[in-house]
């Protein structure tokens, strides 16, 4: 069983508020879903060399190039808030 | 102090030099508007996908071999997750368990001029975040400017393995590495402009030692007097804190150059789980035997090798071979000037003393020079003509650095000429006899020294022109 510090460690990482009760739901939930993916262990890798990629490509590259930039205004369109072209963001050091 | 035995070890990130980012088309251009060198992968916008860029997989191969790494047969990308503004898609491309290299080391000296070994631990490659401005104070401002230029930018994080003993190794060891980037020509490493920074890991322990003691990050070191100043307050810090029977607290401290010291930076200790996992939208890379001789074959001649190759086949002091080879630009400016004129200790004293004394003074680099080493060639010769004394060459030298022009125009327009011929110098001469008796009376009654005097009247009253040699001759003849 997953612990509550575990939860409430996990929440603060991602940036989640979770109310008592989505802790406790949430804990339970994880808790499954972990012993679930657990069964793997019961594989012996052994000899499996680690995957680093799902598909069997290597060496994917792109010549040193440069192209076309976002014009300001779409790159500033979804800003929370702005100051010229600069991103404006609650203060943060 | 010497009861304890300080421990540095560092970690430095290279912006390389590439023209477009690590994973996008966008220009790593310096500077700028704010956010107009972005793309919709640096700024991370969902649907996009990072592509490698090829240039920067070969500057980290070359890094890794100037270094004297092993370069991995294989690695890949990580995901690095943190929140943090300056990083738009909330986790940095990195490398963590499979780095590009590994394992090599560079060499400095000690206090002593003996050799130091510096172990390089890893050399890895990640794309470097956005910059973030805070204006004013929380109070005044309670609000930061994030500009994503630099988002993508890509960088090369070497770390050094904790060999460093004194913060003037720390400093050396910088130096060389710096030196080392730049005859590869893979980063310009500029500290002011950030495209060469600098972290130190700090830890005191009682000489004898084996075990380490806990460490401090340091960081916001923009200079290299700043990355000395500030591990010598961090020893002194910590040795006080064991002397007076504190602990020392693991932690991230902020160096203020104002202050001149080092602070605890807010920070929490959740602050270093970063959930590393394999960059799903990035393929391995596997590095072939072949890839890396191709690489092999276009490093130049490092600063070692040439220093060495300086004192053989220039038969020049080490210390000049060191400072020549200081960086690539200036030893190539001087082996151009040798080619030229081949007395290479006499080219050495011009370029380490006139020539590096104005560049210091004007603040100016080697590149921007205006005297080329075929002039400074030519005027050398002109010396060794006896069209100018030695002591004028210096005045020429400062005319040629200021204007750009040839030794000979300098000579020509400033009426500099040495005056060689035997007529005016007999001219000079006997007006000097007729207004000076007294010491012309003392040197004949075998005082040595009087001669001094007439030759620096004769040397005044021609303005230096004269040509001393020929000067002391035909007195001496006169007054015999």
């Amino acid at each position: 069983m997953l612990s509550r510090e575990v939860v409430d460690h996990v929440a603060l990482l991602a940036r989640l508020e979770l109310s008592e009760e989505e802790k406790e739901r949430y804990t339970t939930q994880l808790s499954n879903i972990l012993s679930y993916a657990e069964r793997l262990q019961e594989l012996d890798t052994g000899d499996v060399t680690p995957m680093a990629h799902v598909l069997p490509l290597q060496n994917v590259f792109r010549h040193d190039v440069v192209g076309e930039h976002l014009p300001s205004e779409d790159t500033l369109a979804n800003a929370p808030d702005r100051q010229g072209n600069n991103f404006k963001v609650p203060r943060i050091i | 102090m010497n009861k304890y035995e300080p421990v540095i070890g560092l970690e430095v990130h290279v912006e390389l030099q590439t023209a477009s980012k690590i994973f996008c088309h966008s220009s790593t251009t310096f500077g700028g508007d704010p956010n107009h060198h972005v793309c919709p992968v640096c700024l991370g916008l969902p649907g996009t996908l990072p592509v490698l860029n090829r240039k920067v997989v070969e500057a980290a191969i070359m890094i890794g071999l100037a270094l004297n790494c092993s370069v991995a047969r294989f690695c890949k990308f990580d995901r690095k997750h943190y929140f943090y503004p300056d990083l738009p898609k909330n986790y940095q491309i990195s490398q963590y368990d499979l780095p590009i290299a590994d394992n090599g080391y560079l060499e400095v000296q000690d206090e002593d001029g003996n050799p130091v070994r510096v172990g390089i631990t890893r050399v890895h490659m990640e794309e470097d975040a956005g910059k973030l401005v805070h204006q004013g104070t929380d109070a005044t401002t309670p609000y930061s400017l994030v500009d994503y230029n630099r988002t993508g930018v890509p960088l090369l994080e070497i770390v050094s393995e904790p060999d460093m003993r004194s913060p003037r190794e720390a400093r050396a060891y910088l130096d060389k590495l710096k030196t080392i980037i730049q005859y590869t020509g893979v980063s310009d490493c500029r500290m002011e402009e950030g495209s060469l920074r600098c972290d130190a890991n700090i830890s005191v322990r009682l000489r004898g030692s084996q075990t380490l003691g806990t460490k401090t990050e340091i960081k916001n070191m923009n200079s290299f007097r700043a990355l000395q100043k500030a591990v010598q307050f961090e020893i002194n810090r910590q040795i006080e804190c064991l002397e007076t029977g504190r602990r020392i607290v693991q932690e991230t401290r902020a160096w203020d150059e104002i202050e001149g010291v080092t602070l605890a930076t807010r920070s929490k200790e959740e602050a270093h789980d970063y959930r590393y996992f394999p960059e799903p939208d990035l393929v391995p890379i596997v590095i072939s035997p072949s890839w890396i001789e191709e690489i092999t074959r276009q490093l130049p001649e490092l600063p070692d090798a040439r220093c060495r190759r300086f004192i053989d086949e220039y038969r020049i002091p080490a210390y000049d071979a060191g400072v020549l080879t200081g960086s690539r630009e200036l030893g190539d400016y001087y082996e151009e000037c040798v080619k030229i004129y081949p007395q290479a200790k006499t080219v050495s004293n011009w370029v380490m003393g006139e020539l590096l004394r104005l560049l210091n003074d004007t603040n100016s680099e080697i590149g921007e020079s205006r005297v080329t080493p075929r002039q400074l060639a030519e005027m050398l010769t002109l010396i060794d003509k006896g069209t100018i004394s030695g002591k004028l060459a210096k005045e020429v030298f400062g005319e040629m650095f200021r204007t750009g022009k040839d030794a000979e125009m300098v000579v020509k327009e400033k009426g500099l000429e040495q005056i060689s011929d035997e007529v005016s110098i007999n001219a000079v001469i006997e007006q000097v006899i007729a207004s000076h008796p007294g010491p012309v009376a003392d040197y004949r009654a075998g005082k040595d020294r009087a001669l001094g005097f007439l030759v620096g009247q004769i040397m005044k009253d021609t303005r230096g022109k004269a040509n001393p040699g020929l000067v002391n001759e035909l007195l001496k003849n006169r007054l015999r």
